[in-house]
């Protein structure tokens, strides 16, 4: 979005020392404070920082949206043009002042386009509604106006999709209608709150592309909210870096990327670059014999017939002949973007879904090769034990009604591995293993961070002295200070322990970091399997070359998007 | 936004601390929160609840008067005294006025006089009060087993001279004491909708929980079956199966039938919820994560399953007790549930059916009717603040 709009247009937005606090239990929780940044016409402003670092509560209070029991407790948002300048902080959030500006001066996009836009009216009614309720128009005119935009936004065929549902749409599309109905009005400020987090690296680069061409279009001044320095290199005029509450660096895009003072700042672009290469911890893997061959798995969904439907419904094929080794002390990424088999594929190998073809096979240390797929129940839990699966919410997948010494202590208590004093042995040396003291066993998973949280959930699944882990977007939920220290966890565990890593992945950054081999998964096949510098670096198969070049490269003097690969298909 | 506990910090200037380290982060988070289970929790959210907590104490109460019945109430439940056939309520008045004019403390209800009915030649009860009778806490009266057990002559309250009579809330057609009924009454009804549910419960965590946990056939028939039953037409069932029970069964026998036959029909909707709960429980990745640490099918229900409904099971439980009530004072009311000489609050409604009792004593009506009201509400709103708190990680 970089444009050559100097630093000197005219201000539209100036917020000053804003302050939003909270009323919780026990005291205020201040989740902003002393925030300023100006937003100028047709240049961006990324505000950058991980969770809960306060960058979208400051996003909302601009529009007056704070959820009770939050309030803005201080400050000035001054909104210029059109008239006098307005102070928003001042204005009542449920009065009609507000309510002019919100979606006719200021528009606004937001994470999640499915739950954002209403499932129940169609695309065209949701921004004709916005165009009558601001412009007057009427009917006709909103309607011809609505297809205008949806033609604007790219989406294709406007005069047909526009009487389509929100379900009809995919995720890149849904965002596209978002910023359709939020750039319905021309508003003077965009507000896009991580408007591409949920979507795969070629949409998010198709979206970002879009946001912008509208902004150049319409001289809009943009702040844009993210957790992806990459997006902030690769679309930013300034950013502002948001930490508990506080910027505690603001400036020019390339000043902040290539002098950054403040020691957060510098962590956190550390953390970034780190994942750009191979890990320094890694070493060369001396593969020798796979621990797991895997022939033409595959999973197909046959639709049951519904009970008076006669129309044969088409059969998925979520996974589709994939066959790999994984080699004794290796890590293979498996990579993909949403839907193209990769989950599926971790759970078929240890069956948690039935493969319907194909074959898996396991070699344990002692013994025969084992036939997975011909396990009986009693052979299957003997598999579990030796090839474990790290989960990707570490919310989730943790009992809320459980201890962390139970949750780690269940493994090996349910196949009577330990009990008594040895088991709380076990328990705190594998709570050590993972970095967390184990004076902390006694508490319950709620007070534990995400990463923390993550950490047990690898203990857990440690504690059967595992050979094989399939570690299913272990990183994903995690903010990226803390993605590269597991990521290094992981690393220093598998050296120790001699672990072979099953890596599936959506981000090509951390699978660079951690693997020695990638699978590149689409549509439930595996397009292309090499060493990990070669995919990310010099990737043969179309597809792979696109979503390589997608990826948002860290650097504002290196933007990858700009010149990246279109696949059209 | 998620305010986790690490997000809680009271420091001033943190900003140059950087524990980006996130195991620093531990220290912050409360320490008595950090170890508060999940029961803990939704207690503190509980009692944040002020209606909800008086509905508590109500119920609490209310359980307290079915406990203590015989010492609570002044008379005998079947104690009759014909000369006193539906006798008006008698006021308590806390002082008496002396014959020069002032005034002395003694607790006392007014006593009746007759009056004449001359066009309906009938003889009514007037409150006269000119006639004191003292009444006072603590007082001996008739003779009573507590329980069955303790022999006793004590009662909470009554008229100090255990040759008055004093009806606080009216007599009946018989004379027999409303408030002494009364209170009598609410052993059964509280305890109806008790037995009543947990019978249900039994019937409906089986069922939903085998019902969600298995899914296809298993979940097919089972919810077959719960849609028959919840199609069929209560009342008629009910009557059907009220008819079924042989009149020579003793009153505790015919209790418990009367509350198995409730119950056959009120599991249906606690199993649904279960077996929606267990449904999405299913595909839980904890629950995913116990089954891969090879835990057996019974582990995975019992232990990792079920203690995550149990909050939401309690709630549900407190929100099924009134229907029981319910259920069972229509089904006495019309005759077909419990009968003479069991004393419950639909019995004693049974009295107020006809048009006579209700234009000369309406007390018989609003007294029991009251009490009905009073449970029904309090447990509805005790359900609703426990459906509310259960779900401790809510906000």
């Amino acid at each position: 979005m970089t444009t050559d709009i100097p630093a000197t247009a005219p201000t539209v937005l100036e917020v000053r020392n804003l302050a939003v606090e909270f009323a919780l239990r026990g005291g205020t929780f201040t989740a902003a404070r002393d925030v300023g940044f100006k937003l100028q016409a047709g240049r961006t402003l990324c505000l950058v920082g991980e969770s809960g670092s306060g960058k979208s509560v400051t996003a909302r209070a601009m529009m007056q949206l704070i959820d009770a029991p939050g309030r803005i407790a201080g400050g000035t948002i001054m909104l210029s043009g059109e008239g006098a300048p307005v102070d928003i902080a001042t204005l009542n959030p449920r009065g009609d002042a507000i309510r002019a500006i919100r979606g006719r001066r200021i528009g606004m996009i937001f994470q999640e386009p499915m739950s954002s836009l209403s499932p129940v009216h169609t695309i065209g009614a949701q921004i004709v509604e916005v165009l009558r309720l601001h412009l007057k128009m009427d009917r006709q005119q909103a309607r011809a106006r609505t297809i205008e935009l949806l033609r604007q936004v790219e989406i294709p065929d406007p005069e047909r999709n526009i009487d389509r549902y929100t379900f009809e749409f995919s995720g890149g599309m849904r965002q596209r209608a978002m910023i359709a109905m939020a750039l319905a009005c021309n508003p003077q400020v965009l507000i896009a709150d991580e408007p591409t987090t949920a979507l795969d690296v070629t949409t998010q680069a198709e979206v970002l592309d879009l946001i912008s061409r509208m902004q150049r279009e319409l001289g809009m001044a943009t702040l844009l909210i993210t957790h992806d320095m990459g997006v902030v290199a690769e679309v930013a005029d300034d950013v502002a870096v948001m930490y508990r509450g506080r910027i505690v660096e603001a400036g020019p895009v390339d000043e902040v990327f290539h002098g950054a003072r403040h020691p957060y700042t510098k962590r956190l672009l550390n953390s970034v670059l780190k994942l750009e290469r191979t890990s320094e911890l890694k070493q060369a893997s001396t593969a020798a014999d796979p621990i797991l061959s895997v022939r033409d798995l595959g999973k197909l969904y046959q639709p049951r017939q519904g009970f008076l439907s006669r129309r044969p419904k088409t059969e998925v094929r979520a996974v589709d002949g994939v066959s790999f080794d994984l080699m004794a002390g290796e890590s293979l990424g498996i990579v993909g973007e949403s839907g193209s088999g990769k989950t599926t594929l971790g759970r078929l190998i240890l069956r948690i879904v039935e493969p319907t073809e194909g074959t898996v096979t396991f070699r344990p240390a002692t013994g025969a090769p084992i036939d997975v797929r011909a396990l009986d129940k009693r052979g299957l839990r003997g598999f579990h034990q030796q090839v474990r699966l790290i989960f990707q919410d570490p919310f989730a997948s943790l009992n809320p009604r459980m201890t962390v010494r139970q949750i780690i202590a269940d493994p090996l208590v349910v196949n009577h591995i330990a009990s008594g004093a040895s088991l709380d042995a076990r328990v705190s040396e594998l709570l050590s293993m993972v970095g967390l003291d184990p004076a902390m066993m006694e508490r319950y998973p709620h007070a534990f961070s995400g990463g923390q949280r993550q950490r047990i959930g690898i203990a857990r699944a440690l504690a059967l002295n595992p050979r094989v882990l399939i570690a299913d977007e272990a990183t994903s939920a995690l903010d990226v200070s803390i993605r590269s220290q597991m990521l290094d966890l992981l690393l220093e565990l598998q050296q120790r322990l001699g672990l072979s890593f099953l890596f599936i992945s959506h981000d090509i950054g951390v699978v660079r970091y951690f693997c020695d081999r990638v699978a590149v998964m689409r549509r439930g096949k595996i397009v292309e399997l090499g060493p990990a510098e070669t995919i990310c670096t010099a990737p043969e198969h179309p597809y792979t070359k696109a979503l390589i070049s997608a990826v948002p490269h860290p650097d504002p003097r290196q933007k990858r998007m700009r010149t990246r690969t279109r696949l059209d298909a | 936004m998620s305010l986790e506990p690490d997000n809680l910090v009271t420091d001033t200037d943190h900003a140059t601390e950087l524990p980006l380290d996130e195991t620093q982060f531990v220290a912050t988070a409360g320490a008595s929160a950090a170890v508060a289970g999940q029961w803990t929790l939704m207690l503190w959210k509980f009692r944040r609840q002020k209606v909800a907590m008086a509905s508590l104490v109500v119920v609490l109460l209310l359980y307290l008067v079915a406990i203590l019945a015989e010492f609570l109430a002044p008379y005998d439940v079947d104690m009759t005294r014909p000369q006193y056939t539906y006798a008006p309520p008698q006021g308590i008045s806390l002082f008496v006025t002396t014959p020069d004019g002032g005034w002395r403390f003694l607790p006392h209800a007014s006593g009746y006089k007759i009056v004449v009915d001359q066009e309906a030649m009938r003889r009514t009860f007037v409150v006269d009060p000119e006639q004191i009778i003292p009444i006072g806490l603590f007082v001996t009266g008739q003779s009573y087993k507590l329980w069955g057990l303790f022999e006793s002559n004590l009662h909470f309250i009554g008229p100090t001279n255990p040759a008055d009579t004093v009806y606080l809330l009216g007599s009946d057609r018989i004379g027999r004491d409303v408030f002494s009924r009364l209170i009598y009454g609410t052993r059964i009804s509280m305890s109806i909708g008790l037995v009543g549910v947990v019978i249900s419960l039994a019937l409906g965590v089986f069922l939903g929980g085998i019902s969600g946990y298995y899914g296809g056939a298993v979940d097919t028939a089972i919810q077959r079956l719960v849609e028959v039953v919840s199609a069929m037409p209560t009342i008629p069932l009910w009557m059907g199966l009220a008819a079924a029970i042989p009149l020579t069964w003793p009153s505790g026998l015919v209790y418990f039938t009367v509350t198995a036959i409730v119950s056959l029909l009120g599991w249906t909707s606690l199993a649904r919820e279960v077996r929606g709960r267990f449904f999405a429980l299913r595909e839980e990745d904890f629950v995913t994560a116990a089954r891969l640490d090879g835990s057996s099918e019974m582990r995975l229900i019992f232990r990792h399953m079920l203690p995550s409904i149990t909050s939401h099971l309690l709630a549900m439980v407190t929100l099924a007790v009134p229907a029981m009530i319910i259920a069972e004072t229509s089904l006495s009311f019309l005759g077909i549930g419990l009968k003479p000489p069991v004393v419950s609050w639909g019995v004693l409604l049974q009295d107020a059916q006809n048009l006579r009792a209700i234009a000369n004593a309406p007390w018989l009506l609003f007294w029991p009717a009251l009490a009905v009201m009073v449970s029904v509400l309090s447990f509805n709103f005790l359900g609703d603040g426990l459906r509310d708190a259960a779900d401790p990680y809510d906000n």
